[in-house]
């Protein structure tokens, strides 16, 4: 026996944060967070005008990092202002309130990327908070979502890209399966976002150069998996350089496209190439690389490497750490919470929560708006299981998540517009031809399980068809435009002519749903303490709170007139009763007239029929009597027991809470007690009728139990009390007393 | 009074124009002048990266898509010789594309210090 695990334990292995997986923190392998002893010292040595020692490296043994970083990366203005700058004295400088981003991104911009990383290393989680509330680019939050399938079908792509757009997504990346399907799904989401909304942001995930490719011809709108290395040797592993990476941004831009770069923690670790240094560290040298290159932005926060991150001590916050460095340098962030970093609904809120609340330019850089087994990147952090509950944690916490509530009506008629629009250009392009029962799956689909097995050398088919022919975005807007989508097509080509204005190029750029650029020009974000910085506009608040599960008493009170009888009819004054074998069930003031169906689903009048074949059961007679005074259980009950022959009462809420009363007891005593109502049954009902009979009969019953729930029912039911309980209150009329109720069961 | 590539205004680009094919790739591609605007927009909003990055595009701007693709792969690891990286910059130099000439150049002198030219 000795070895073996007690029950206790046993169950604990059975939870799912033990799927996980978790490490010692080792360096050699570069698996620790923030501070590995081959970490350099933060260090910068100038010599007219050009860095000569960076980090513990001279020029002569710089890397390509470490020379584009020495040449492009710092400012050298203020470069030893920073770096003379004690650690915690400027970690204070992210935190405080007071001091204006302006300034924190002016002296950031001296740092190294060792001290950067000494300095986030510095701020505890609820700074962070307070640094990315701070100092992210852009005044309004907003949000990204993956669409992709497994089939990479175009109609389904469509019906979730509008879908996405409808619940308040800004950009939207799709990415493939099949290499040779890129064209076909970057088609078929742009269509299906402009059905639903301008201003939405495409981009495809594919390899660098045919990315590029699709950027030049306008297939994507922007670019974001120009991936960044802390490490040459990872990075050369990738097949780039900096330099090839610098020029890579400079040729989206040269189209008018917008793009990021992306890096994170763990990547180096993964392909054994950390070089025994910290995840912290080697993500400074991507922040201040993408700030050498002259990108407008970073996705970072791990990413692939977030559960690599997550399995060591502080590794989660590290993640954090990674977004307000790329914030501080004065980038858009794009803040992970994509790639799923653990198994445990738990953990996987408890990361993404404080960025949430903090906000961000992006808070998810990759919202799995499908489901789980459609993610093609792999489950996301959020997926479509997730958004009613994103939905509500917004209007939780009072939160801009960047969501919004889509009606049922209006998710269902964007998803047959898109995926009608789609199937209509696809067929007028000659790309495929879809039939209209493909358009219904897609329609109805909760995802790709739920279409019919399509062909996938369609898809292949028109994808090498776009490629081949060269056709781009403005062929997918005429074609809307000549199948009758009007919106859609201006929509798309109001896309296009955004590349020609090159406003979104800017930092931290989206468009709202009337194609104003927000970006760190036009919205710049200026938070300095309460009562400054992003807040909801009114409009924007009502849409937080309005979330469509939300009832009020009005919701409660229709519900119950659907249960509306003519069994309960007043007959008079109740007397006091004198058979010793007589029980009188005392009723609430709202049975009968607003209360017809008890929480746990049973009309009023079942209960009521229950309890009296109860009561029927053990020989007595019985009463009922709507006690108008009150509403409190207790005092109904009482009133009953003294009404009653024998002295016993029942007491009964139109919401099915119960209790068995004596005349000669305080009115909050009882005999016996029902009081989860919600999960009363039936049999439970007949067996407190049985016992008051009992009880009238002058025996002891064995008492019934509560019946056992691990239900949260508070949270369900709590809602439903409120309103039941004022339609009860507005029935309460002591003039009225207690009235004799005949009951046509 | 933003032109696009072609030289047609930005304003011009509506959906009566698209419906008479009067749009082109090229109405919709960004022109150089536009790239350097939002550079100086980048440089007083304390950005000179991403102003230097801008510039670049601009040059680029002028590149059709083969030549910024084989820019791009040429300066990928191990695929071009110290040679073929000088002979580049002064194809650039020529264009006039100075700053992707100078950014070639750097690249070049670290690539051979550090073992990743062809």
């Amino acid at each position: 026996m000795s070895g073996e695990r007690v029950g206790r334990v046993r169950f604990m292995d059975q939870q799912r944060v033990n799927l996980d997986g978790f490490a010692h923190v080792d360096v050699e392998l570069g698996l620790v967070a923030v501070s590995s002893p081959y970490d350099p010292t933060p260090s910068l040595e100038v010599l007219e005008g050009r860095v000569v020692a960076m980090d513990g490296r001279r020029v002569e043994d710089f890397d390509s990092l470490d020379t584009l970083i020495a040449t492009h990366g710092i400012d050298l203005s203020v470069a030893s202002e920073a770096m003379g700058l004690e650690d915690v004295v400027f970690a204070r400088l992210f935190v405080d309130p007071a001091v204006s981003r302006d300034e924190v991104v002016r002296l950031v911009a001296g740092t190294t990327p060792a001290k950067l990383a000494r300095v986030v290393t510095l701020l505890r989680p609820a700074e962070l908070m307070l640094a990315m509330t701070k100092l992210r680019a852009r005044r309004t939050p907003s949000n990204q979502a993956h669409v992709t399938n497994r089939l990479d079908d175009p109609l389904l792509l469509a019906a979730d890209a509008a879908t996405a757009a409808a619940f308040g997504f800004r950009e939207i990346e799709t990415t493939v399966p099949v290499l040779a399907d890129a064209p076909s799904n970057a088609v078929a989401v742009t269509v299906g976002a402009a059905v639903a909304s301008a201003g939405i942001l495409v981009q495809c995930s594919v390899e660098e150069a045919m990315e590029l490719e699709m950027g030049m011809r306008g297939l994507v709108s922007y670019a974001e998996t120009v991936s960044l290395y802390g490490t040459e040797s990872v990075f050369i592993d990738g097949d780039d350089t900096p330099y090839s990476k610098a020029i890579l941004a400079a040729a989206y831009a040269s189209r008018g496209v917008k793009m990021r770069v992306s890096s994170g923690a763990g990547a180096e670790v993964l392909m054994g190439g950390a070089e025994r240094c910290s995840m912290i560290y080697l993500e400074s040298r991507c922040v201040s690389l993408a700030r050498a290159m002259g990108v407008q932005g970073v996705q970072n926060g791990g990413i692939d490497g977030a559960s690599v991150a997550g399995s060591v001590p502080g590794g989660v916050r590290e993640l954090m750490a990674e977004n307000v460095m790329v914030m501080a340098r004065n980038l858009e962030a794009c803040t992970g919470n994509d790639a799923l970093m653990s198994e445990s609904d738990v953990r996987r809120t408890s990361r993404t929560l404080p960025i949430l609340l903090a906000g961000s330019d992006y808070v998810c850089s990759g919202f799995g708006t499908i489901q789980r087994y459609d993610n093609m990147f792999g489950p996301s952090q959020w997926n479509a299981e997730d958004i009613d509950d994103w939905l509500a944690m917004q209007r939780d916490w009072g939160v801009d998540g960047g969501l919004r509530t889509a009606s049922p009506e209006d998710i269902a008629r964007l998803r047959r517009e898109a995926a009608e629009a789609c199937r209509d250009i696809y067929r007028w392009l000659g790309l495929a031809d879809f039939s209209d029962e493909q358009v219904e799956l897609a329609v109805d689909a909760a995802g790709s399980k739920d279409l019919d097995d399509p062909d996938p050398m369609v898809v292949i088919g028109a994808a090498n068809t776009i490629r081949g022919s060269g056709l781009g975005s403005l062929d997918v807007a005429r074609a809307l435009q000549e199948c009758g989508y009007d919106d859609a097509a201006a929509r798309v080509l109001d896309m296009l002519a955004a590349r020609v204005h090159g406003d979104h190029l800017q930092t931290a750029a989206i468009f709202d749903d009337s194609m104003n650029v927000l970006s760190l020009i036009t919205d710049p974000n200026d938070y300095a303490g309460p009562g400054t910085g992003y807040e909801p506009s009114p409009e924007r608040q009502a849409e937080i709170d309005a979330i469509r599960q939300a009832r009020g008493v009005e919701d409660l009170r229709a519900d119950q007139a659907q249960w509306i009888t003519r069994a309960f009819e007043a007959v008079g004054e109740a007397e006091l009763g004198s058979d010793p074998r007589e029980v009188v069930i005392g009723v609430s003031p709202g049975v009968g007239r607003s209360v017809w169906r008890t929480l746990s689903g049973l009309p009023v009048v079942e209960v009521l029929r229950e309890l009296l074949a109860g009561l029927e059961e053990e020989g007595c007679k019985a009463r009922v009597v709507r006690v108008n005074g009150t509403i409190d259980l207790g005092l109904v009950g009482l009133t009953a027991a003294r009404l009653s022959g024998s002295g016993i009462g029942i007491g009964l809420q139109g919401k099915g809470t119960a209790l068995i009363h004596r005349r000669d007891l305080p009115p909050l005593a009882n005999l016996e007690l029902y009081s989860m109502a919600p999960v009363i049954t039936p049999s439970l009902y007949r067996l407190l009728g049985s016992n008051a009979g009992r009880h009238a009969k002058g025996a002891t019953p064995v008492p019934a139990r509560n019946p056992y729930t691990d239900e949260a029912i508070e949270a369900r039911y709590h809602t439903s009390v409120i309103a039941l309980v004022a339609l009860e209150r507005a029935c309460v009329d002591r003039g009225l007393g207690n009235e004799h109720l005949k009951v046509t069961l | 009074m933003t032109k696009a590539f072609s030289g047609r205004d930005a304003s011009e680009l509506t959906p009566d124009r698209m419906s008479t094919d009067e749009l082109g790739p090229d109405d919709v591609r960004i022109h150089p002048d536009t790239l350097r605007s939002q550079a100086a927009i980048s440089a007083r909003h304390a950005n000179p990266q991403l102003a230097a990055n801008f510039a670049r595009a601009a040059e680029l701007a002028l590149l059709s898509e083969a030549e910024v693709l084989a820019l791009y792969e040429a300066l990928r690891p191990h695929r071009a010789t110290a040679d073929e990286l000088a002979a580049l910059a002064d194809r650039l130099d020529a264009v006039p594309a100075s700053l992707c000439a100078q950014l070639v150049r750097e690249a070049a002198e670290v690539y051979a210090r550090r073992g990743l030219l062809a």
